[in-house]
């Protein structure tokens, strides 16, 4: 066992000068640069299959704006004016080139610029977003690593049993049921989430109360499982028996030693947890009727407005990699091992 | 003079996984005075360290002191509550870790660390704190003892860690410092070094001290009483003179036995042979990363390496961690391809991948690695793990393999009922016996042997040396044997080569080994190691030059 461990050692004292000898400007800046060109390509990959998704969707798009009774000379028409008998590859182009300069087009529907279309509405998903992370990131992150100092306690076990409750019942009936609770029995929050109504900041709290206690209930579980996990996995390590062995507090063993080693691990949790604010929001932003971004692409799925869904799913997609990207830049950083 | 530590019929139960508790600690007694260093000696599973752990009123998780007293200077450590055990710990009563690589928190300095016990137990200020810890890399003789501190520890080096994590253990002026088989992970040569190093702060603090090892010969250079530890009982405590020389309990014996296994008999009536070697290994380049349009790889790990081994003989590879040996190994089995030169056997040249190797050739050269744990799948049966070569490189099938798997249990000696078990249910020795079984399966002519003692006690690592010889006598075969293990190369082969940094230094017969060996770093590396004689530590002189140049600390 002896003799294995050294081999470690000596393997990773190899590798460690050879990325010295590799580059000597930084290689902290070189990895940070790699997972931002990851990041970049992923992207573009995600906007080639977000176009030709979209495009394979059954029916043409001139005819189904026109509807049934249009000439076949007017649908034609419509084609050229779109662009749409260029071929895919081509409009492709248009499209990210569009982008890249934050022309969003046109909505099929209503005609109006698309960028007007979700402006007020992403604002109001990243409130909703921003109020639910403010409060469970805090919350989840404490009961998580309480729950690791204090394993094997009452409290610990009681926050593992209320996480996988929480887990195991869907958001569609926690929401329901915060609505009839709240709402109905008790009446003290309106039902539905109508945020433009705002005024004060108590009417503020009223209307956000039900879709961030749903949500945090939702990604809290989550967050809480895995942080409790990683800092109990650092904790079985020789150098936490070692600050124990030194009369170390279970306190100062769990925060000094074990949480800055599991911080990759839990900021990773973080940032899928928040991720999903974005996207998966769609049954939240339903039931409470809130006008976030989620609805307005469900919306736009029912009406076919292709150039809305893309651009929905686009932005869905840039939210996930700016928070994965930012989990694995603190990742990086946090670790010396890299400096 | 009342006794520092005085343990009184200590007993520690553990649990198991399946829930039953075992005692692993039986009434066990002894006692240690005031500046004197007590070696705790035994197997692995003796119990020497949670015995040793004991006495900083800890167990590791699942056990726990279940009767008897340690006293630790006058006052009862085992029956306090854990907030006031910790207290004592760092202060009273410190650790020095095995592996120090890991025992050294990878996101914080160094120097925090060190000083960590005087912040706990706000012993000094910072600054104060931080100075006597410059004052101790200096008596541990660290390197650059003003700046070390300001380092990572993936930034020093294993022997400097160790000192270091020495000087951790220090700070807090305890009076009895407890080392965990602290060299065990070291080379040789800087086992040197960190002994030395221990040796001398201990001796000029006065301090008390507990060294936990499997290693007699190093125990012999810094114990002043050793107590002999089996199953978690005690068999014998006597000065270390006393137990070097006048062993009186039949397993001391055996230890000591087992230490110097007997040299590697040479036949005197073995026929000159005429034909050609069985494995030539010419000129190998070998490494990781991409090879360039030299035939240099990215890191360069072995270097223009040649030698030959001839039927039925023994050759040894020797060198320290890092030296390139088991990446020899893996080179020659086609496992790393190399980058350049040839593997020939019998004459005929291998393919440098093992993956365009004929199914004969792989039959011929069998590998068997040190890990028996690793090596062998824990989901399979004893069985099916020697049936699968037994398929593969002879077809068999049915009763015919079945009598075979019980012919090979019977050539490694162990019983036939063991091929229903799985790997876990097995002991150490008894996994790398069946590691072995399975290369002999194949009916190979060349047996790799990567470092197959190293892991298991020099009890058990002999047994397995003889059986080595044993099936060499039976069954003409050869061995490669790697390892960095002076004495058990001795002990069975016929030629050594000794690496340095991916390069082979020389290639000698085991009988010169000793200080007329040939090349510099030969004489560096066979004084270096420790011998069961308390003066060698003091008496043994290096030259100073040679030890800097092969220096990679």
């Amino acid at each position: 066992m002896g003799a294995e461990g050294s081999n470690l050692r000596v393997q990773g004292i190899h590798y460690h000068t050879s990325l010295k000898g590799r580059s000597m400007n930084s290689p902290i800046l070189n990895l940070v640069a790699e997972r931002i060109i990851v990041a970049v390509v992923t992207l573009l990959f995600v906007a080639f299959t977000i176009f030709f998704a979209t495009e394979m969707l059954p029916g043409d798009v001139a005819e189904i704006l026109l509807g049934q009774a249009a000439t076949p000379e007017a649908v034609a028409g419509l084609r050229t004016a779109m662009n749409l008998d260029e071929p895919a590859v081509l409009r492709f182009m248009y499209w990210i080139g569009n982008l890249f300069t934050g022309d969003l087009g046109v909505s099929y529907v209503n005609k109006m610029p698309i960028s007007d279309l979700i402006g007020g509405r992403l604002v109001n998903s990243l409130k909703l977003a921003g109020v639910t992370a403010a409060i469970s990131v805090p919350i989840a992150l404490t009961l998580g690593i309480t729950a690791a100092i204090l394993r094997g306690t009452i409290y610990d076990r009681i926050v593992s049993i209320i996480t996988i409750a929480v887990i195991s019942v869907p958001e569609f009936m926690v929401a329901t049921l915060a609505v009839i609770v709240f709402a109905v029995y008790l009446g003290w929050l309106p039902a539905l989430s109508m945020a433009h109504e705002v005024t004060s900041m108590g009417g503020l709290l009223k209307v956000f109360a039900m879709p961030v206690i749903t949500l945090s209930f939702v990604i809290s579980a989550q967050m809480i499982r895995m942080t409790r996990a990683a800092v109990l996995e650092t904790l079985n390590t020789a150098y936490v028996e070692m600050a124990l062995l030194k009369g170390a507090s279970r306190r100062r063993m769990v925060l000094h030693h074990a949480l800055p080693n599991a911080l990759g691990p839990i900021v990773n949790a973080v940032a899928l947890s928040l991720s999903y604010l974005l996207g998966g929001v769609i049954i939240v932003e339903t039931i409470f009727n809130y006008p976030g971004i989620a609805k307005l692409m469900l919306d736009a799925v029912s009406t076919r407005d292709l150039p809305l869904i893309q651009s929905c799913a686009m932005i869905f997609c840039l939210g996930y990699l700016i928070l994965i990207t930012i989990a694995d830049l603190v990742a990086i950083v946090s670790n010396p091992r890299l400096q | 003079m009342s006794n520092l530590v005085e343990v009184r019929n200590l007993r520690v139960d553990a649990k198991t996984d399946s829930g039953r508790t075992v005692e692993i600690i039986r009434d066990v007694s002894f006692d240690i005075a005031e500046g004197e260093i007590v070696a705790l000696i035994g197997e692995s599973g003796s119990g020497k360290t949670t015995i040793a752990l004991t006495l900083m009123g800890y167990t590791r998780p699942g056990c726990r002191i279940a009767g008897g007293k340690v006293t630790l200077s006058g006052r009862e450590i085992s029956n306090l509550p854990e907030h006031k055990r910790a207290r004592r710990r760092g202060t009273e009563v410190s650790y020095v870790p095995q592996s120090a690589a890991a025992s050294f928190n990878p996101a914080h300095k160094i120097m925090d660390q060190v000083v960590e016990v005087t912040k706990i137990h706000r012993l000094m200020p910072i600054d104060e704190a931080r100075r006597k810890a410059v004052e101790l890399f200096k008596a541990l003789a660290l390197p650059e003892p003003d700046t070390i501190g300001d380092r990572y520890p993936h930034q020093v080096s294993g022997g400097q860690l160790q000192r270091l994590s020495a000087a951790m253990a220090l700070i807090g002026d305890p009076k009895l410092v407890i080392f965990d088989e602290p060299t065990t992970a070291l080379d040789v040569t800087t086992q040197i070094e960190v002994l030395r190093a221990f040796k001398s702060v201990m001796k000029k603090g006065a301090i008390a001290g507990v060294y936990v090892s499997h290693d007699l010969a190093v125990v012999a250079q810094i114990a002043d009483r050793i107590i002999v530890l089996k199953n978690g009982e005690i068999q014998e405590v006597g000065r270390t003179q006393d137990i070097l020389h006048r062993p009186q309990h039949p397993y001391t014996r055996e230890l000591l036995e087992a230490f110097e296994p007997a040299p590697h008999g040479r036949v005197v009536d073995r026929p000159v042979e005429p034909e050609k070697p069985l494995l030539v290994v010419k000129d190998i380049v070998a490494g990781y990363g991409r090879v360039d349009e030299t035939g240099n790889p990215s890191v360069k790990v072995i270097n223009k390496v040649s030698f030959e081994l001839h039927r039925g003989k023994n050759l040894g590879i020797i060198g320290e961690s890092g030296c390139g040996k088991s990446t020899l190994a893996r080179v020659i089995a086609g496992i790393l391809p190399a980058a350049q030169g040839d593997v020939l056997l019998e004459g005929k040249p291998l393919d440098r991948d093992l993956r365009r190797r004929s199914r004969n050739e792989l039959r011929d050269l069998q590998i068997v690695f040190q890990s028996a744990d690793t090596a062998l799948n824990p989901a399979k049966s004893i069985a099916d793990i020697l049936a699968r070569p037994l398929a593969f490189y002879h077809g068999m099938s049915g009763q015919r393999r079945d009598a075979r798997i019980d012919q090979l249990l019977d050539m490694v000696h162990l019983p036939r009922s063991l091929r229903h078990r799985r790997p876990t249910e097995l002991s150490g020795g008894q996994k790398q016996r069946i590691n072995l079984a399975r290369a002999l399966a194949a009916d190979a002519k060349l047996i790799l042997c990567d470092e197959i003692t190293s892991a298991l006690d020099t009890v058990v690592a002999a047994a397995i040396l003889e059986l080595l010889k044993e099936l060499q006598r039976e069954h003409s075969l050869s061995y490669l044997f790697i390892s960095h293990d002076l004495s058990t190369v001795r002990a069975i082969c016929d030629e050594v080569v000794v690496m340095y940094a991916g390069e082979k230094i020389e290639q000698l017969s085991p009988d010169i080994m000793g200080s007329e060996a040939g090349h510099p770093y030969s004489r560096l590396l066979f004084s270096s190691v420790p011998k069961l004689d308390t003066g060698w530590l003091d008496g043994l002189e290096q030259d100073p030059h040679v030890l800097q140049a092969y220096s990679r600390r």
